[in-house]
């Protein structure tokens, strides 16, 4: 069996003139849960239609399950649920219905299971859908696909409009999949939510794939804040790769790269160090570095609303 | 309850509508003000002389085609003539066009969520439907102003020129009305629009009735009330007072049933359902079927209640021919006995009946759409079904409805025309008349398929086919269009049963090209994006 759920490289797709995917990869491994983030507009749940067989591409390859999504749609179904970020039921069917519907078409739906999620999530499945809330009609979406024992999870910002009880129901609820050997592919924006599900994660802007890896992986690679007392004046602005310098309280402060962390610390030292502390960058520092900065993506594209 | 600040904001919303809506605002007004005026054009040349607007008044005059068209008022001048012709339809129109307005600027937008974003500024809980009142009733008012206008430069007299376009702002108004107080009743906009259309279709069979009998019937329909004003025919003013009173009352009942309910909620509320689906309910068909049958019930029953209409005024104009041997040369001047009057009645009945059949169909394969871009199609997709499961269940929903539609309206026609002649024949006769236009029907069910599969984005302009079958069914002769523009219409192909034998050549052919729009539809819907 294949070792990789999802292997997507240089996928293109063009909407009229726009182009929504500009040569993206992703590697998803068997097993795994795995981040997918990008700002919004950035294209994924563009590649999640391309994943699940509703777009069709213009570029690259697109491997999912071994299978091509396109050709072999409703073989590859049977195999995994999907939950979409906006999850919109018919206004007449009950979430019980729903529920069963959806999971009797995929052609899985675990009895056992399926009653248990809906008292986990505290869901009332005799309503109409209709008079569901935001939060509960993506519980509904939840419960249909979790209720499942697919291989893998496609789930597009599910838990948008959750209440934090509910989400960590969700996490547990994941952590469960993972221990069965599911792969998730999670989209997100809950930093959290991302920290504490992912091992690995890609993060996508305007089309493409800026960054893949382990979290760790990605904070080695990314950079410093050193906050510094020195007996004399030192210039560390001339140091490759050290940016933001400025002066608080008497502390000189600044980011450096991970790489040129050593050059830096070179000319602090030759200052005589009064005091020195080091920190990692946050998890949000780090998408917000992705997000933000108008560098980073290759051809420096401003956000797609 | 409903001080002033609770209308407030709507002058900006009657803005915010109109900017939205001005498109589809102008080709309403535009369209049933060139139909008028082309159709009352073409009833001027048709009847250049007194004689013939005499003889034409001789022969028009019986309750047949008064069921179909209005009260006679005046049939031997130019403007009665034109009244009596474009009147029913017109009216009806009119009302559809308040009517789907109204529901989309009211119900749609609250379903949608709009309307709460919207009320969440400083806007008034009445705001929404006082914006809608004043847009659709400029609407009304815009429609009214300008056939009457176009009648005035086409040479007619003024004050009957005014009652006319008075008369179609009347009709909009009362329906804009209705679906007011519609809207308040479900959190569903399909209820509010399907509730307003039973009173519409109500009102069209009542004065019917009433028409072709002692007229008592036809002062319940908010049509009957824009045509007793008798415009061109010593114009009557006072049954406007009836047309706009129910409009206020209606608008104020609307409001106050405002007062009494939750924004996004209705005035029934929605019951618990089932905890589990049903065994059965695990196919795209299945699904279809549930979204829709509701939607088949209403059109089937609403079109057998015309049908049974229609065939019970079958008697009618037997006697009435009876009565008038003269005119017996009129309704069989193509050769044709005695026999061929009823005939030719049951025929144009099936007509309309296939009409609204067409109707159900295309906003019955138009749902395929609809459901797509409300992103309920991609989580069904993503579950093992394919693309052609799911077409064809839609298809075979929309389809089978059809089916049934004509299958009950046709029983229904024969069985009520065979009880009032007793008559057994006739039961077949009336059956078989609506049947012969199931080929055309299916080609109805092509064009949106084929819409929706090539060019999603525009899948609403399938509802020009309707249109034009329409214009061509009820004003081809009328408007003397040519034999390609006749030919567009299905409607056309298809042999007017029981007085014209079904040609095998043209059911083959109609079969063919809905099943080629049918077959491309298919094959382009699979292969494309979805959301496209």
């Amino acid at each position: 069996m294949d070792e990789m759920a999802i292997e997507v490289e240089g996928l293109v797709k063009q909407f009229g003139s726009f182009r929504a995917l500009d040569g993206l990869d992703l590697h998803v491994r068997r097993g795994e849960v795995h981040g997918f983030l990008g700002p919004n507009g950035s294209g994924k749940s563009t590649t999640i239609r391309v994943l699940l067989g509703m777009l069709r591409h213009d570029g690259g390859t697109v491997r999912l399950l071994g299978g091509d999504p396109w050709a072999d749609a409703v073989e590859l179904h049977r195999r995994l649920a999907y939950v979409p970020g906006d999850v919109n039921l018919w206004p007449k069917l009950t979430g019980g219905e729903i529920i069963d519907l959806l999971g009797r078409l995929r052609g899985d739906l675990d009895e056992a299971r399926r009653g248990e999620l809906i008292d986990r999530f505290e869901l009332d499945p005799t309503k109409k859908a209709r008079t569901y809330s935001k939060g509960n009609r993506q519980k509904v979406g939840l419960v249909a696909a979790l209720a499942s024992r697919t291989e893998l999870l496609v789930l597009d910002e599910p838990t948008s409009g959750l209440d934090p009880l509910m989400e960590s129901v969700f996490q547990e609820c994941i952590k469960e999949a993972v221990d069965e050997g599911r792969t998730v592919l999670l989209s997100s924006h809950i930093l959290a939510e991302v920290e504490a599900l992912c091992e690995r994660v890609s993060i996508i802007r305007a089309g493409r794939t800026v960054e893949s890896g382990t979290l760790d992986d990605l904070r080695r690679t990314s950079h410093t804040s050193v906050s510094v007392r020195t007996e004399r004046d030192v210039d560390v602005a001339d140091v490759d790769g050290v940016r933001d310098v400025r002066t608080e309280h008497g502390h000189l402060r600044f980011e450096v790269d991970n790489a040129r962390l050593p050059a830096a610390l070179d000319v602090l030292t030759a200052g005589g160090v009064l005091s020195l502390t080091c920190s990692p960058p946050t998890l949000e520092e780090l998408f917000l570095r992705h997000y933000d900065e108008p560098g980073t993506a290759p051809d420096g594209d401003d956000l797609q609303p | 309850m409903s001080g002033p600040s609770h209308r407030e904001g709507a002058i900006g919303l009657v803005r915010a509508n109109l900017r939205r809506d001005r498109i589809r605002i102008g080709v309403w007004i535009a369209g049933i003000t060139a139909m008028v005026g082309v159709s009352a054009q073409s009833v001027k040349a048709l009847f250049p002389t007194q004689a013939d607007l005499d003889a034409a008044a001789a022969s028009s005059d019986n309750p047949a085609i008064v069921a179909f068209q209005g009260p006679p008022y005046g049939l031997d001048t130019v403007g009665g003539q034109i009244a009596f012709q474009i009147g029913a339809p017109g009216l009806v129109l009119v009302g559809l066009m308040a009517l789907l307005q109204t529901g989309r600027l009211t119900r749609t937008e609250e379903e949608a969520g709009r309307l709460e974003l919207v009320r969440s500024l400083p806007v008034g809980r009445h705001a929404p439907t006082l914006a809608a009142g004043v847009v659709v009733g400029a609407m009304c008012l815009a429609v009214g102003v300008l056939t009457a206008g176009a009648l005035v430069v086409l040479g007619l007299p003024t004050a009957g020129s005014v009652c006319f376009g008075l008369g179609y702002t009347a009709v909009g108004a009362v329906f804009m009305a209705v679906t007011l107080v519609t809207a308040q009743m479900s959190e569903n906009p399909r209820v509010a629009n399907g509730v307003a259309g039973l009173v519409l279709g109500a009102s069209f069979i009542l004065r019917a009735i009433g028409d072709a009998g002692d007229n008592a019937l036809s002062w319940l329909s908010p049509i009957g009330w824009s045509q007793q004003t008798r415009p061109f025919a010593d114009e009557r003013w006072w049954p406007f007072l009836i047309s706009f009173g129910v409009t206020a009352v209606l608008f104020v009942a609307a409001t106050k049933l405002e007062d009494h309910r939750d924004l996004g909620a209705g005035l029934v509320a929605p019951k618990a359902g089932a905890d589990r689906a049903a065994p059965r309910f695990a196919s795209p068909f299945a699904l279809a079927l549930r979204l829709q049958r509701g939607s088949v019930a209403a059109w089937a029953g609403g079109t057998a209640a015309l049908a049974l209409v229609y065939g019970g005024l079958t008697s009618a104009i037997e006697s009435f021919i009876d009565d008038n041997p003269q005119l017996e040369d009129f309704f069989t001047q193509s050769g044709g006995d005695i026999g061929d009057i009823t005939s030719s009645y049951l025929a144009t009945s099936a007509q309309v009946t296939a009409l609204i059949g067409s109707g159900y169909v295309i906003q019955s394969v138009l749902r395929l759409r609809s459901e797509e871009t409300r992103e309920r199609t991609e989580p069904v997709l993503a579950t093992a079904t394919s693309r052609w499961r799911y077409w064809l269940g839609h298809l075979a929903v929309a389809v089978g409805g059809a089916v049934a539609v004509l299958v009950l309206s046709g029983v229904v026609l024969g069985a009520s025309a065979a009880a009032v002649m007793g008559d057994g024949a006739l039961l077949g006769d009336g059956f078989a008349a609506v049947l012969a236009y199931l080929p055309a029907v299916l080609v109805m069910a092509g064009v949106p398929a084929l819409v929706v599969g090539v060019v999603p984005k525009f899948s609403v302009a399938a509802w020009a086919m309707l249109m034009v079958t329409f214009v061509v069914s009820f004003f081809g002769t009328l408007l003397d269009l040519p034999g390609w523009v006749l030919g567009i219409s299905p409607f056309d192909h298809v042999a007017a049963v029981p007085v014209e034998t079904l040609s095998a050549a043209s059911v083959a052919g109609l079969t063919a090209v809905a099943a080629a729009l049918l077959g491309v539809g298919a094959v382009a819907y699979r292969r494309r994006d979805i959301p496209a």
